[in-house]
């Protein structure tokens, strides 16, 4: 079961009417490294992954979900009063003619989001390696979208986003931890 | 410069076309030199947590933009 | 919706509230992989004792922030009264 709360995890603001951004932003909501990506990957995990770190994969997608919606709420503060014309010089067209203002699960080259982009390995080492090679991989895309924007109020959101990262990582590095340490522990069947 | 910030210069061919970059930077994030977190780390205000995006100063990786304008 | 929720009061309760739920989910975590942390889970608790009643003066004046059966409603249904998290 699931409780949506009505509100943002961080105040988002943007500073600015720039498109062009909007457009870059969308590689953190349908990427391979995005917000949807990590959500939907620990999510699937949890239920083959020994009881210990279960709820650090529960929590930290369900966390990602919050981000998601920071990621949509900032993409539709820039778009959604944006002309077909400025759409267009942003790049937009081709979302333009396929789906006019709505926001779909797409990277920022316009491709479609697919579940090739995750794994689920059954291995417990193996799939929490891939959740931290999945943080690293979306902060080093927060800095990239932080290099591309002078808008102080849209990186402020981003350097939130990208300090979360940060954090997830330690919390997956760990949970490997925890499992290395289980040798020492009992046995009971 | 940030102490999480690393340096590095990349390998100049005598035919690159294009003005040389003086050097290329990349972040080493707390969370390199934490294996688990100790109990009790010190912790910033709630209100300054929420804008650095963690309860914990040494966690917290500043990272500042390169923007130089569009285009 | 008795109170105007683009007055100032409407974002600074917000994020007084975003302020508290942050440091919640901080020490949720940690405690994820830190289950012994006597101390964590005494702030833990603490905080979530002052969210609740911060929360629930959010929601008197501003409507509810949970549904399907979380948080009371007056009439007409609160739920689907508009600004959304985005708009706001």
């Amino acid at each position: 079961m699931w409780i949506y709360e009505k509100k943002l995890q961080y105040p988002v603001r943007v500073g600015k009417c720039d498109v062009r951004m909007a457009r870059y932003l969308m590689e953190q909501y349908g990427g391979a490294d995005g917000e949807l990506a990590a959500a939907l990957r620990y999510m699937n995990q949890r239920y083959a992954i020994p009881d210990k770190v279960i709820g650090v994969l529960t929590d930290i997608s369900t966390e990602e979900f919050a981000h998601l919606e920071m990621i949509a709420t900032m993409i539709y503060k820039l778009t959604k009063d944006a002309s077909v014309q400025e759409l267009e010089a942003a790049g937009l067209g081709p979302n333009y003619a396929q789906r006019d203002h709505a926001l779909f699960y797409q990277n920022s080259a316009g491709v479609p989001w697919t579940a090739s982009y995750i794994q689920a390995k059954g291995d417990p080492i193996a799939d929490l390696y891939e959740d931290i090679a999945a943080e690293e991989k979306a902060r080093a895309t927060y800095q990239w979208l932080i290099d591309m924007t002078d808008d102080v109020d849209l990186q402020d959101g981003l350097k939130f986003l990208r300090e979360r990262e940060i954090i997830h990582a330690i919390r997956f590095k760990e949970s490997v931890q925890i499992l290395i340490d289980e040798k020492d522990k009992k046995r009971i069947f | 410069m940030n102490s999480q910030e690393r340096v590095w210069t990349p390998y100049r061919g005598p035919f690159d076309p294009c003005p040389p970059v003086p050097f290329k930077t990349y972040v080493v994030p707390p969370n390199q030199f934490i294996t688990f977190q100790p109990p009790n780390l010190p912790q910033f205000s709630l209100p300054e947590a929420l804008k650095h995006g963690t309860l914990w100063p040494s966690l917290y990786s500043p990272y500042e933009s390169k923007f130089k304008g569009v285009r | 919706m008795e109170a105007n929720p683009c007055e100032p009061r409407y974002y600074e309760m917000l994020e007084q509230l975003q302020v508290l739920d942050f440091a919640l989910v901080e020490l949720n975590l940690y405690l994820d992989t830190h289950p012994q942390d006597v101390k964590a889970i005494e702030q833990f608790n603490q905080l979530t004792y002052e969210r609740t009643k911060l929360a629930n003066q959010f929601q008197e004046l501003y409507g509810p922030l949970q549904n399907f059966g979380r948080a009371y409603s007056k009439a007409p249904w609160q739920w689907s009264e508009s600004p959304w998290p985005w708009q706001v």
